[in-house]
Protein backbone atom coordinates (compact mmCIF):
# COMPACT_ATOMS: atom_id res chain seq x y z
CA UNK A 1 0.00 0.00 0.00
CA UNK A 2 1.32 3.43 -0.83
CA UNK A 3 0.65 5.31 2.36
CA UNK A 4 1.81 8.77 3.31
CA UNK A 5 5.10 8.22 5.05
CA UNK A 6 5.31 11.44 7.02
CA UNK A 7 2.63 13.94 7.98
CA UNK A 8 2.63 16.75 5.45
CA UNK A 9 0.90 20.05 5.99
CA UNK A 10 -2.10 20.77 3.83
CA UNK A 11 -0.19 22.76 1.23
CA UNK A 12 2.45 20.05 0.81
CA UNK A 13 -0.24 17.40 0.73
CA UNK A 14 -2.07 19.14 -2.09
CA UNK A 15 1.13 19.82 -3.96
CA UNK A 16 2.02 16.13 -3.82
CA UNK A 17 -1.48 15.22 -4.96
CA UNK A 18 -1.22 17.55 -7.95
CA UNK A 19 2.16 16.09 -8.81
CA UNK A 20 0.72 12.57 -8.69
CA UNK A 21 -2.12 13.53 -11.03
CA UNK A 22 0.29 15.20 -13.44
CA UNK A 23 2.53 12.15 -13.50
CA UNK A 24 -0.37 9.79 -14.02
CA UNK A 25 -1.62 11.94 -16.87
CA UNK A 26 1.68 12.64 -18.51
CA UNK A 27 4.46 10.22 -17.84
CA UNK A 28 5.15 6.85 -19.38
CA UNK A 29 4.70 4.58 -16.41
CA UNK A 30 4.40 0.85 -16.14
CA UNK A 31 1.13 -0.37 -14.70
CA UNK A 32 2.67 -1.22 -11.36
CA UNK A 33 4.10 2.30 -10.84
CA UNK A 34 0.83 3.83 -12.02
CA UNK A 35 -1.14 1.78 -9.54
CA UNK A 36 1.19 2.74 -6.71
CA UNK A 37 0.82 6.42 -7.57
CA UNK A 38 -2.93 6.05 -7.82
CA UNK A 39 -3.14 4.46 -4.42
CA UNK A 40 -1.01 7.16 -2.84
CA UNK A 41 -3.16 9.79 -4.54
CA UNK A 42 -6.36 8.29 -3.19
CA UNK A 43 -4.90 8.18 0.30
CA UNK A 44 -3.76 11.80 0.15
CA UNK A 45 -7.10 12.86 -1.24
CA UNK A 46 -8.82 11.15 1.67
CA UNK A 47 -6.55 12.86 4.21
CA UNK A 48 -7.01 16.27 2.61
CA UNK A 49 -10.79 15.95 2.66
CA UNK A 50 -10.66 14.85 6.25
CA UNK A 51 -8.64 17.89 7.22
CA UNK A 52 -11.10 20.19 5.54
CA UNK A 53 -14.21 18.64 6.98
CA UNK A 54 -13.22 17.30 10.38
CA UNK A 55 -10.92 20.03 11.66
CA UNK A 56 -11.78 23.43 13.09
CA UNK A 57 -9.59 26.51 13.00
CA UNK A 58 -7.61 26.92 16.18
CA UNK A 59 -7.11 30.26 17.92
CA UNK A 60 -4.16 30.73 20.24
CA UNK A 61 -2.48 33.59 21.97
CA UNK A 62 1.22 34.38 21.82
CA UNK A 63 2.83 35.94 24.86
CA UNK A 64 6.36 36.60 26.01
CA UNK A 65 7.17 35.81 29.62
CA UNK A 66 9.60 37.79 31.78
CA UNK A 67 12.54 35.73 30.61
CA UNK A 68 11.65 36.65 27.02
CA UNK A 69 10.46 33.16 26.10
CA UNK A 70 7.62 32.82 23.64
CA UNK A 71 4.55 31.10 25.05
CA UNK A 72 1.62 29.96 22.95
CA UNK A 73 -1.59 29.23 24.80
CA UNK A 74 -5.24 28.77 23.99
CA UNK A 75 -7.17 31.98 23.76
CA UNK A 76 -10.03 32.22 26.21
CA UNK A 77 -13.44 32.91 24.77
CA UNK B 1 -2.62 86.77 43.45
CA UNK B 2 -4.75 87.73 46.32
CA UNK B 3 -3.23 91.03 47.36
CA UNK B 4 -4.92 94.18 46.23
CA UNK B 5 -2.44 96.75 44.94
CA UNK B 6 -3.04 100.38 44.75
CA UNK B 7 -2.54 101.10 41.07
CA UNK B 8 -1.69 104.68 41.88
CA UNK B 9 0.89 103.92 44.59
CA UNK B 10 3.57 103.35 41.96
CA UNK B 11 3.52 106.93 40.74
CA UNK B 12 6.06 107.88 43.41
CA UNK B 13 9.23 106.10 44.54
CA UNK B 14 7.72 105.63 48.00
CA UNK B 15 5.01 103.47 46.57
CA UNK B 16 7.25 101.41 44.27
CA UNK B 17 6.07 97.90 43.37
CA UNK B 18 8.27 94.91 43.62
CA UNK B 19 9.24 93.07 40.42
CA UNK B 20 7.15 90.18 41.46
CA UNK B 21 4.15 92.42 42.02
CA UNK B 22 4.50 93.86 38.53
CA UNK B 23 4.97 90.57 36.72
CA UNK B 24 2.15 89.00 38.63
CA UNK B 25 -0.09 91.93 37.85
CA UNK B 26 0.96 91.94 34.21
CA UNK B 27 0.26 88.25 33.93
CA UNK B 28 -3.21 88.75 35.37
CA UNK B 29 -3.89 91.56 32.95
CA UNK B 30 -2.65 89.57 29.95
CA UNK B 31 -4.59 86.46 30.87
CA UNK B 32 -7.75 88.40 31.57
CA UNK B 33 -7.50 90.45 28.41
CA UNK B 34 -6.46 87.72 25.97
CA UNK B 35 -8.44 84.52 26.20
CA UNK B 36 -6.95 81.41 24.52
CA UNK B 37 -6.94 82.09 20.79
CA UNK B 38 -5.66 80.94 17.43
CA UNK B 39 -2.54 82.70 16.18
CA UNK B 40 -0.83 82.28 12.85
CA UNK B 41 2.82 82.88 12.12
CA UNK B 42 6.13 81.48 11.01
CA UNK B 43 8.12 79.13 13.25
CA UNK B 44 11.65 80.23 14.10
CA UNK B 45 14.36 79.09 16.47
CA UNK B 46 12.63 75.79 17.21
CA UNK B 47 14.18 73.77 20.03
CA UNK B 48 12.99 70.54 21.63
CA UNK B 49 14.29 70.12 25.14
CA UNK B 50 15.32 66.93 26.87
CA UNK B 51 12.17 67.25 28.98
CA UNK B 52 10.12 66.89 25.80
CA UNK B 53 8.90 70.50 25.89
CA UNK B 54 9.16 72.54 22.71
CA UNK B 55 10.37 76.17 22.61
CA UNK B 56 10.14 78.31 19.53
CA UNK B 57 9.37 81.73 18.20
CA UNK B 58 6.39 82.69 16.13
CA UNK B 59 6.85 85.73 13.96
CA UNK B 60 5.61 87.75 11.09
CA UNK B 61 7.22 90.68 9.28
CA UNK B 62 7.23 93.02 12.22
CA UNK B 63 6.80 91.14 15.47
CA UNK B 64 7.73 88.03 17.35
CA UNK B 65 6.17 85.91 20.11
CA UNK B 66 7.90 83.43 22.38
CA UNK B 67 6.08 80.10 22.51
CA UNK B 68 6.26 76.98 24.61
CA UNK B 69 4.43 73.75 23.92
CA UNK B 70 4.63 71.31 26.78
CA UNK B 71 5.28 67.60 26.29
CA UNK B 72 1.78 66.66 27.49
CA UNK B 73 0.38 68.70 24.60
CA UNK B 74 2.95 68.11 21.87
CA UNK B 75 3.08 64.33 22.22
CA UNK B 76 -0.18 64.06 20.29
CA UNK B 77 1.54 65.56 17.28
CA UNK B 78 3.26 63.30 14.73
CA UNK B 79 6.30 65.53 14.32
CA UNK B 80 7.71 68.86 15.44
CA UNK B 81 7.32 71.84 13.13
CA UNK B 82 10.36 72.98 11.22
CA UNK B 83 11.77 76.50 11.22
CA UNK B 84 10.19 78.60 8.52
CA UNK B 85 6.97 76.60 8.56
CA UNK B 86 3.74 78.57 8.55
CA UNK B 87 1.59 77.33 11.41
CA UNK B 88 -1.59 77.97 13.32
CA UNK B 89 -1.33 77.62 17.05
CA UNK B 90 -4.11 77.55 19.57
CA UNK B 91 -2.51 79.19 22.61
CA UNK B 92 -3.03 80.83 25.92
CA UNK B 93 -1.20 84.18 26.10
CA UNK B 94 0.58 84.53 29.40
CA UNK B 95 3.58 86.03 31.07
CA UNK B 96 6.41 83.95 32.34
CA UNK B 97 7.11 85.64 35.62
CA UNK B 98 10.63 84.28 36.26
CA UNK B 99 11.84 85.88 33.07
CA UNK B 100 9.32 88.61 32.80
CA UNK B 101 8.67 87.28 29.35
CA UNK B 102 5.45 87.50 27.44
CA UNK B 103 4.71 84.27 25.72
CA UNK B 104 2.17 81.83 24.31
CA UNK B 105 1.50 78.51 25.94
CA UNK B 106 0.66 76.49 22.84
CA UNK B 107 -2.04 73.85 23.24
CA UNK B 108 -2.39 72.76 19.65
CA UNK B 109 -0.45 73.34 16.47
CA UNK B 110 -1.46 72.92 12.83
CA UNK B 111 0.74 73.32 9.84
CA UNK B 112 -0.64 75.30 6.94
CA UNK B 113 1.16 72.98 4.55
CA UNK B 114 -1.09 70.55 2.69
CA UNK B 115 -2.23 67.90 5.15
CA UNK B 116 -0.52 69.60 8.03
CA UNK B 117 2.16 68.20 10.25
CA UNK B 118 0.78 64.70 9.80
CA UNK B 119 1.31 64.88 6.11
CA UNK B 120 4.76 66.36 6.58
CA UNK B 121 5.78 63.58 8.94
CA UNK B 122 4.17 60.97 6.70
CA UNK B 123 5.97 62.18 3.60
CA UNK B 124 9.26 62.34 5.44
CA UNK B 125 9.00 58.75 6.68
CA UNK B 126 7.72 57.59 3.30
CA UNK B 127 10.67 59.19 1.56
CA UNK B 128 13.06 57.40 3.92
CA UNK B 129 11.33 54.04 3.25
CA UNK B 130 11.35 54.67 -0.49
CA UNK B 131 15.03 55.48 -0.40
CA UNK B 132 15.69 52.08 1.16
CA UNK B 133 13.57 50.36 -1.48
CA UNK B 134 10.96 49.20 1.02
CA UNK B 135 8.05 50.46 -1.09
CA UNK B 136 9.29 48.79 -4.26
CA UNK B 137 6.40 46.79 -5.76
CA UNK B 138 8.92 44.08 -6.70
CA UNK B 139 9.35 43.40 -2.98
CA UNK B 140 5.76 42.21 -2.64
CA UNK B 141 5.62 38.51 -1.91
CA UNK B 142 2.91 36.11 -3.05
CA UNK B 143 0.58 34.97 -0.31
CA UNK B 144 0.64 31.24 0.43
CA UNK B 145 -2.32 29.39 -1.13
CA UNK B 146 -3.04 27.16 1.81
CA UNK B 147 -1.69 28.84 4.94
CA UNK B 148 -1.65 27.01 8.23
CA UNK B 149 -0.07 29.22 10.90
CA UNK B 150 -1.28 32.80 10.69
CA UNK B 151 -0.09 35.40 13.20
CA UNK B 152 -2.53 38.23 13.94
CA UNK B 153 -1.02 41.41 15.37
CA UNK B 154 -3.82 43.52 16.76
CA UNK B 155 -5.63 44.68 19.86
CA UNK B 156 -6.86 41.67 21.87
CA UNK B 157 -10.27 43.19 22.53
CA UNK B 158 -11.07 44.99 19.32
CA UNK B 159 -13.66 44.24 16.67
CA UNK B 160 -10.77 43.64 14.27
CA UNK B 161 -9.70 40.46 16.04
CA UNK B 162 -13.28 39.24 16.37
CA UNK B 163 -13.84 39.72 12.64
CA UNK B 164 -10.60 37.98 11.67
CA UNK B 165 -11.38 34.99 13.88
CA UNK B 166 -14.95 34.75 12.57
CA UNK B 167 -13.97 34.89 8.89
CA UNK B 168 -11.07 32.48 9.24
CA UNK B 169 -13.07 29.94 11.21
CA UNK B 170 -15.83 30.03 8.61
CA UNK B 171 -13.55 29.72 5.59
CA UNK B 172 -10.46 27.76 6.46
CA UNK B 173 -10.54 25.10 9.20
CA UNK B 174 -6.94 24.20 8.49
CA UNK B 175 -5.78 27.50 9.96
CA UNK B 176 -4.11 28.03 13.28
CA UNK B 177 -4.45 31.66 14.34
CA UNK B 178 -1.74 32.92 16.65
CA UNK B 179 -2.93 36.17 18.18
CA UNK B 180 -0.13 38.50 19.22
CA UNK B 181 -1.89 41.10 21.36
CA UNK B 182 -0.78 44.71 21.38
CA UNK B 183 -2.24 48.12 21.94
CA UNK B 184 -2.74 49.84 18.60
CA UNK B 185 -3.15 53.45 19.65
CA UNK B 186 -2.19 55.88 22.35
CA UNK B 187 1.03 56.53 24.19
CA UNK B 188 3.48 53.68 23.92
CA UNK B 189 1.50 51.82 21.26
CA UNK B 190 4.37 52.20 18.79
CA UNK B 191 6.79 50.39 21.08
CA UNK B 192 4.23 47.70 21.88
CA UNK B 193 3.57 46.99 18.23
CA UNK B 194 7.25 46.72 17.51
CA UNK B 195 7.54 44.31 20.45
CA UNK B 196 4.69 42.24 19.04
CA UNK B 197 6.35 42.16 15.61
CA UNK B 198 9.61 41.05 17.21
CA UNK B 199 7.68 38.23 18.87
CA UNK B 200 6.21 37.26 15.49
CA UNK B 201 9.66 36.79 14.00
CA UNK B 202 10.33 34.15 16.65
CA UNK B 203 7.29 31.99 15.84
CA UNK B 204 8.07 28.65 14.20
CA UNK B 205 6.47 27.46 11.00
CA UNK B 206 4.64 30.70 10.33
CA UNK B 207 3.01 31.10 6.89
CA UNK B 208 1.48 34.56 7.06
CA UNK B 209 0.99 37.67 9.23
CA UNK B 210 -2.07 39.89 9.45
CA UNK B 211 -1.58 43.27 11.12
CA UNK B 212 -4.56 45.49 11.60
CA UNK B 213 -7.07 47.44 13.56
CA UNK B 214 -10.56 48.73 13.14
CA UNK B 215 -11.28 52.19 11.83
CA UNK B 216 -10.27 55.29 13.73
CA UNK B 217 -9.31 58.89 13.35
CA UNK B 218 -6.10 59.82 11.61
CA UNK B 219 -4.52 60.36 15.00
CA UNK B 220 -5.66 56.88 16.08
CA UNK B 221 -4.07 55.34 13.03
CA UNK B 222 -0.84 57.24 13.50
CA UNK B 223 0.95 54.40 15.28
CA UNK B 224 1.01 52.59 11.94
CA UNK B 225 2.69 55.55 10.26
CA UNK B 226 5.77 55.45 12.44
CA UNK B 227 8.76 54.77 10.32
CA UNK B 228 10.10 52.24 12.79
CA UNK B 229 6.80 50.30 12.80
CA UNK B 230 6.81 50.29 9.00
CA UNK B 231 10.39 49.02 8.96
CA UNK B 232 9.54 46.24 11.41
CA UNK B 233 6.63 45.19 9.18
CA UNK B 234 8.84 45.24 6.08
CA UNK B 235 11.39 43.06 7.86
CA UNK B 236 8.97 40.23 8.67
CA UNK B 237 10.21 36.95 7.19
CA UNK B 238 6.80 35.86 5.85
CA UNK B 239 4.17 37.66 3.74
CA UNK B 240 2.13 40.33 5.55
CA UNK B 241 -1.40 41.58 5.00
CA UNK B 242 -2.09 45.00 6.47
CA UNK B 243 -5.58 46.18 7.29
CA UNK B 244 -4.98 49.44 9.07
CA UNK B 245 -6.05 52.40 7.06
CA UNK B 246 -9.32 53.36 5.49
CA UNK B 247 -10.23 53.60 1.86
CA UNK B 248 -8.82 57.11 1.80
CA UNK B 249 -6.11 57.02 4.46
CA UNK B 250 -3.29 54.70 3.57
CA UNK B 251 -0.74 54.14 6.31
CA UNK B 252 2.93 53.39 5.84
CA UNK B 253 2.27 49.98 7.33
CA UNK B 254 -0.19 49.36 4.47
CA UNK B 255 2.38 50.51 1.95
CA UNK B 256 5.18 48.20 3.06
CA UNK B 257 2.89 45.17 3.50
CA UNK B 258 2.69 42.55 0.76
CA UNK B 259 -1.05 43.12 0.51
CA UNK B 260 -3.27 45.88 1.76
CA UNK B 261 -6.82 44.98 2.77
CA UNK B 262 -9.54 47.59 3.36
CA UNK B 263 -10.80 45.96 6.57
CA UNK B 264 -9.71 43.23 8.98
CA UNK B 265 -12.45 40.93 7.58
CA UNK B 266 -11.15 41.51 4.07
CA UNK B 267 -7.64 40.71 5.30
CA UNK B 268 -8.83 37.36 6.67
CA UNK B 269 -10.60 36.62 3.36
CA UNK B 270 -7.48 37.43 1.39
CA UNK B 271 -5.41 35.28 3.73
CA UNK B 272 -7.45 32.10 3.42
CA UNK B 273 -8.98 30.00 0.66
CA UNK B 274 -12.59 28.94 1.03
CA UNK B 275 -12.67 25.31 2.22
CA UNK B 276 -15.84 24.68 0.17
CA UNK B 277 -14.01 25.69 -3.01
CA UNK B 278 -10.97 23.64 -2.11
CA UNK B 279 -13.24 20.62 -1.63
CA UNK B 280 -14.50 21.12 -5.19
CA UNK B 281 -10.87 21.31 -6.35
CA UNK B 282 -10.21 18.07 -4.52
CA UNK B 283 -13.11 16.44 -6.36
CA UNK B 284 -11.59 17.51 -9.66
CA UNK B 285 -8.22 16.14 -8.64
CA UNK B 286 -9.88 12.87 -7.64
CA UNK B 287 -11.57 12.62 -11.04
CA UNK B 288 -8.31 13.33 -12.83
CA UNK B 289 -6.61 10.74 -10.68
CA UNK B 290 -9.13 8.09 -11.69
CA UNK B 291 -9.02 9.11 -15.37
CA UNK B 292 -5.24 9.13 -15.23
CA UNK B 293 -5.12 5.59 -13.99
CA UNK B 294 -7.77 4.42 -16.49
CA UNK B 295 -5.90 6.02 -19.37
CA UNK B 296 -2.66 4.56 -18.11
CA UNK B 297 -4.02 1.02 -17.80
CA UNK B 298 -5.76 1.11 -21.18
CA UNK B 299 -2.51 2.29 -22.69
CA UNK B 300 -0.74 -0.61 -21.02
CA UNK B 301 -3.41 -2.99 -22.36
CA UNK B 302 -2.98 -1.56 -25.84
CA UNK B 303 0.70 -2.02 -25.59
CA UNK B 304 0.20 -5.60 -24.48
CA UNK B 305 -2.11 -6.15 -27.46
CA UNK B 306 0.40 -4.67 -29.83
CA UNK B 307 3.10 -6.82 -28.25
CA UNK B 308 1.03 -9.91 -28.64
CA UNK B 309 0.35 -9.15 -32.29
CA UNK B 310 3.98 -8.62 -32.92
CA UNK B 311 4.87 -11.84 -31.19
CA UNK B 312 2.39 -13.89 -33.19
CA UNK B 313 3.69 -12.27 -36.35
CA UNK B 314 7.22 -13.21 -35.52
CA UNK B 315 6.22 -16.75 -34.69
CA UNK B 316 4.24 -17.12 -37.85
CA UNK B 317 7.01 -15.81 -40.00
CA UNK B 318 9.42 -18.13 -38.30
CA UNK B 319 7.08 -21.09 -38.77
CA UNK B 320 6.66 -20.21 -42.41
CA UNK B 321 10.39 -20.18 -42.87
CA UNK B 322 10.58 -23.59 -41.24
CA UNK B 323 7.85 -24.88 -43.44
CA UNK B 324 9.70 -23.77 -46.52
CA UNK B 325 12.89 -25.28 -45.25
CA UNK B 326 11.10 -28.53 -44.57
CA UNK B 327 9.63 -28.52 -48.04
CA UNK B 328 13.06 -27.99 -49.58
CA UNK B 329 14.49 -30.68 -47.42
CA UNK B 330 11.73 -33.05 -48.43
CA UNK B 331 12.53 -32.39 -52.07
CA UNK B 332 16.14 -33.12 -51.49
CA UNK B 333 15.32 -36.29 -49.57
CA UNK B 334 13.05 -37.38 -52.39
CA UNK B 335 15.80 -36.90 -54.93
CA UNK B 336 18.09 -39.06 -52.87
CA UNK B 337 15.56 -41.88 -52.52
CA UNK B 338 17.00 -45.16 -54.03
CA UNK B 339 13.62 -45.93 -55.49
CA UNK B 340 14.03 -42.93 -57.76
CA UNK B 341 17.39 -44.34 -58.88
CA UNK B 342 15.90 -47.78 -59.55
CA UNK B 343 13.27 -46.08 -61.60
CA UNK B 344 15.99 -44.95 -63.91
CA UNK B 345 16.93 -48.63 -64.60
CA UNK B 346 19.44 -49.40 -61.91
CA UNK B 347 19.12 -52.55 -59.78
CA UNK B 348 20.12 -53.21 -56.21
CA UNK B 349 21.64 -56.61 -55.31
CA UNK B 350 21.32 -58.02 -51.77
CA UNK B 351 22.39 -61.43 -50.44
CA UNK B 352 20.06 -63.72 -48.51
CA UNK B 353 20.85 -61.77 -45.39
CA UNK B 354 19.79 -58.52 -47.08
CA UNK B 355 23.34 -57.10 -47.24
CA UNK B 356 23.88 -54.94 -50.28
CA UNK B 357 26.34 -56.45 -52.72
CA UNK B 358 28.43 -53.67 -54.12
CA UNK B 359 31.71 -55.34 -55.23
CA UNK B 360 32.62 -58.18 -57.60
CA UNK B 361 34.39 -60.04 -54.77
CA UNK B 362 31.14 -60.34 -52.92
CA UNK B 363 29.64 -62.38 -55.76
CA UNK B 364 31.13 -65.82 -54.95
CA UNK B 365 30.32 -68.67 -57.42
CA UNK B 366 26.77 -70.04 -57.17
CA UNK B 367 25.78 -67.37 -54.61
CA UNK B 368 22.08 -66.85 -54.59
CA UNK B 369 21.04 -63.22 -54.32
CA UNK B 370 18.08 -60.98 -54.98
CA UNK B 371 17.86 -58.09 -57.35
CA UNK B 372 15.64 -55.19 -56.41
CA UNK B 373 14.40 -53.45 -59.52
CA UNK B 374 11.94 -50.61 -59.71
CA UNK B 375 8.78 -52.71 -59.57
CA UNK B 376 9.87 -55.73 -57.51
CA UNK B 377 12.47 -58.31 -56.59
CA UNK B 378 13.96 -60.99 -58.79
CA UNK B 379 15.77 -64.15 -57.52
CA UNK B 380 19.23 -64.66 -59.11
CA UNK B 381 22.41 -66.73 -58.80
CA UNK B 382 26.04 -66.22 -59.80
CA UNK B 383 26.92 -68.56 -62.68
CA UNK B 384 30.56 -67.73 -63.16
CA UNK B 385 32.87 -65.06 -61.95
Amino acid sequence: MARAREPLNFAEQLERLEEIVRRLEGEELDLDAALKLFEEGVERLRQARERLTAAEAQVKQVLADQAGNVRVEDLDG
Amino acid sequence: MGEILDLFAGVSPEGAWTVTQVTRRARAVVEAGLAPLWVRGEVSGFKAWQSGHWYFGLRDRTAQLRCVMFQKDNRRLPAPPADGMQVFVFARPTLWEEKGEFRLTVLDLLSTEAGGLWQVAFEKAKAALTKDGLLDPARKRRLPRYPRRIAVVTSPDGAALRDIIAVTTRRWPVAELLVVPTRVQGDGAEGEIRGALALVTRLQGLDLVIIGRGGGSREDLWTFNHERVARAVAALPVPVISAVGHETDVTLCDLVADLRAPTPSAAAEAATPDAAEVLVDLDHLGARLARGLAARSSRVAERLDRGFDRLTGVLERRLERHRQALAGLAGRLDALSPLRILERGYALARDEQGRVLKRVAQFTPALPFRLRVTDGTVAARVTES
